[in-house]
């Protein structure tokens, strides 16, 4: 076996129960990659939310809270404030963070909690099977927007970076994409970034994964990649958002 | 112990939870609970204790299931709207095992109502509130040193069974005036011991286990067989809770009561001007003042119903909620008559005297 294939140890060793091609699974590695690296796991807390990756409190070996839709944001703010010696991060998806959770994760972010928030882009509804998400792309077709999302009736995707990146205290907002290896090996090193500011406790900090749903989609693992690089990257472009630590002159 | 001093209910349910060792408060302001929110925003910082004022209700109530989970004790506060929104967090700390207090300033309602002292919300604190079969501890207070004291029994209560605890008051207790004792500030190893004790299940890595830690805090169980069990456990905590921790206070019961009244709270404080008056004018009315209304002190109102009791009377400022319950003692043996007030409006002494008085 390659080395590569070894689970990191913030991973528990239970099977995922994503679909095969699904990024979750993705993103989870390399959130628990960081935690193994920075040596984080130990002092970690995480939430999680509702939607396809309800079961990641028991995927992350560390502590874990299961959140009400959408209120993954608050539960951090209140176990940060609690135990403020240890690292708490969320791990929303689209529904969860951008609808229903909306107030919460403004607030949070607006209070410059010190998580980190993890936020799985797939522009659809997955756990429900296939409604239409506040980041559903025009001209999509979900369950729920069947002759395709029509913006002048129910609006244009909402864009949380930019959102986000409104308001003062954020530290760090970044937009990554999970759609082919080399993007996310370079996923990985902003996950990486974003732990690392999280343990020097440099205030809340946010990464967006423009990820897939091949399942509700309708399409193979690679062409819902392809898809989605042609039709998500143009409202979700990859960048950052905030950094902070080159504002302080980190470089120097 | 310490002296007394004249403060309002609010404030004194503040200063009395952060004695009993709470040191996370969440909360969105909404009157009558105001003083509430203020007190903790002054207070908290001077205990170096967390004060957070939420985006909403429902913020709220989550940031203290996220501070309950990490095995502290924490606490929210609102009025009847604001709690309505809270109940979804509730359902959720109920289900998770989780211990918080949660304290109603009870306002009229339906909808935005009014801002008066009601008892409106006695079916949503006792019955649910939320989704699924879960209870709440729920406690009324009837003067301002009984809701001071209260904090200190929702929290040993709620840390005790691992359960949501509400101290369900209304507006007049909140603003009124009254001297209070308090008890005293727990000490620092107190408040380290009272942390240890929720070590075993709470997320926070410890000396036991302190090189890996992995808790979970979750209501979810998505095999039925499983959530069944997880339900019946609920209901076993739930008949524990039911056999015992009933308290009620009874008021002037004697073998010659020609009534009896059931009251709670600010309506049993109106019911007992009521009932000395009666008493120098030489009649007997005895009052059950239910102090937990859920677990509900069924047995203590049947017990009363002695020979010569010819009519139970009901208070409340609702329309008739607790004598629902009342009536499940009472069980078809005696007829229940009820004084009833909305609109936050107080029935007065005069009003209960002569309700009494149509019924003797
Ligand atoms: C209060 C509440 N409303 C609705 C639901 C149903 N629900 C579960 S998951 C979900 C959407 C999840 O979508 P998303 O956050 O994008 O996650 P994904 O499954 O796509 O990863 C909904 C609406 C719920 N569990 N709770
Ligand atoms: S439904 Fe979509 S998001 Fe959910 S596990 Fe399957 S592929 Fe992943
Ligand atoms: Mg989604």
């Amino acid at each position: 076996m390659k080395v590569i294939a070894e689970r990191p140890k913030s991973l528990t060793d239970l099977q995922f129960t994503y679909c095969p091609g699904c990024m979750h699974g993705v993103a989870h590695r390399l959130i628990a990659e960081a935690m193994d690296e920075l040596d984080m796991r130990n002092n970690m807390m995480g939430v999680a939310p509702v939607g396809c990756s309800v079961f990641a409190y028991k995927f992350f070996d560390c502590d874990m809270a299961e959140a009400a839709h959408g209120r993954a944001p608050a539960l951090a703010t209140g176990m940060k404030r609690a135990r403020p010696d240890m690292h708490v991060f969320t791990y929303q998806g689209d529904g969860d963070l951008a609808a229903i959770g909306t107030a919460e994760i403004i607030h949070a972010a607006n209070r410059g909690e010190h998580i980190t928030v993890f936020f799985v882009n797939n522009a659809i509804y997955g756990m429900t099977g296939g409604q239409m998400a506040p980041t559903t792309v025009p001209g999509m077709k979900t369950t729920t927007s069947p002759y395709g999302r029509d913006e002048n009736d129910i609006g244009y995707p909402i864009q949380a970076c930019e959102l986000l990146a409104t308001l003062r205290a954020p530290y760090f907002i970044e937009r990554v994409s999970l759609l082919s290896p080399q993007e996310i090996l370079k996923a990985k090193k902003t996950v990486y970034k974003a732990m690392k500011f999280n343990k020097e406790e440099r205030g809340f900090t946010f990464i967006e994964f423009v990820s897939t749903c091949p399942t509700n989609w309708g399409v193979t693992p690679a062409e819902a990649s392809n898809w989605a690089r042609e039709n998500m990257l143009p409202y979700f472009p990859i960048g950052n958002f905030r950094d902070k630590s080159k504002e302080e002159g980190e470089a120097k | 112990m310490g002296e007394k001093v004249l403060m309002k209910g609010n404030e004194a349910v503040a200063e009395a939870a952060i004695r009993a060792g709470c040191r996370l408060y969440f909360a969105y302001p909404i009157t009558p609970q105001s003083e509430l929110i203020e007190y903790m925003a002054k207070m908290m910082p001077k205990v170096n204790g967390t004060f957070v004022q939420a985006e909403s209700e429902v913020s709220a109530i989550n940031m203290v299931y996220g501070a309950s989970g990490c095995g502290r004790r924490v606490m929210t506060s609102s009025s009847s709207p604001g709690i309505s929104l809270k109940q979804e967090g509730i359902s959720y700390i109920a289900g998770a095992n989780l211990p918080a207090v949660i304290v109603n300033v009870q306002r009229g309602g339906p909808g935005l109502g009014d801002i008066q002292p009601a008892q409106g919300d006695y079916f949503q604190a006792t019955k649910g509130g939320g989704h699924g079969d879960y209870r709440n501890i729920v406690l009324a207070p009837s003067t301002v040193q009984e809701f001071a004291d209260m904090a200190g029994l929702a929290f040993d209560l709620a840390d005790k069974y691992r359960n949501p605890v509400m101290i369900l008051s209304d507006g007049l207790l909140g603003q009124m005036m009254e001297p209070v004792e308090f008890k005293p500030q727990k000490t620092k190893e107190e408040l380290e011991e009272l942390d240890r004790q929720h070590y075993e299940w709470c997320m926070y890595p410890n000396e036991d286990e302190p090189n890996h830690h992995h808790h979970e805090i979750n209501s979810l169980e998505i095999d039925p067989l499983v959530l069944e069990k997880h339900v019946e456990k609920l209901s076993e905590k739930y008949d524990e809770i039911e056999a015992k921790e009933k308290r009620f206070e009874k008021y002037n019961i004697e073998a010659d009561n020609e009534v009896l009244v059931v009251a709670f709270g600010t309506s049993a404080r109106i019911a007992k001007s009521a009932i000395d008056e009666l008493k120098e004018e030489g009649k007997s009315v005895g009052l059950i003042r239910p102090i937990t209304v859920w677990p509900y002190p069924y047995e203590a109102i049947s017990e009363a119903m002695t020979d010569k009791v010819k009519k139970v009377v009901v208070m409340e400022l609702n329309l008739g909620q607790m004598i629902e319950d009342v009536k499940l003692a009472v069980n078809g043996k005696l007829p229940v008559e009820f004084l009833g007030k909305v609109g936050g409006i107080l029935f007065t002494p005069e009003e209960a005297k002569a309700k009494i008085l149509e019924n003797l």
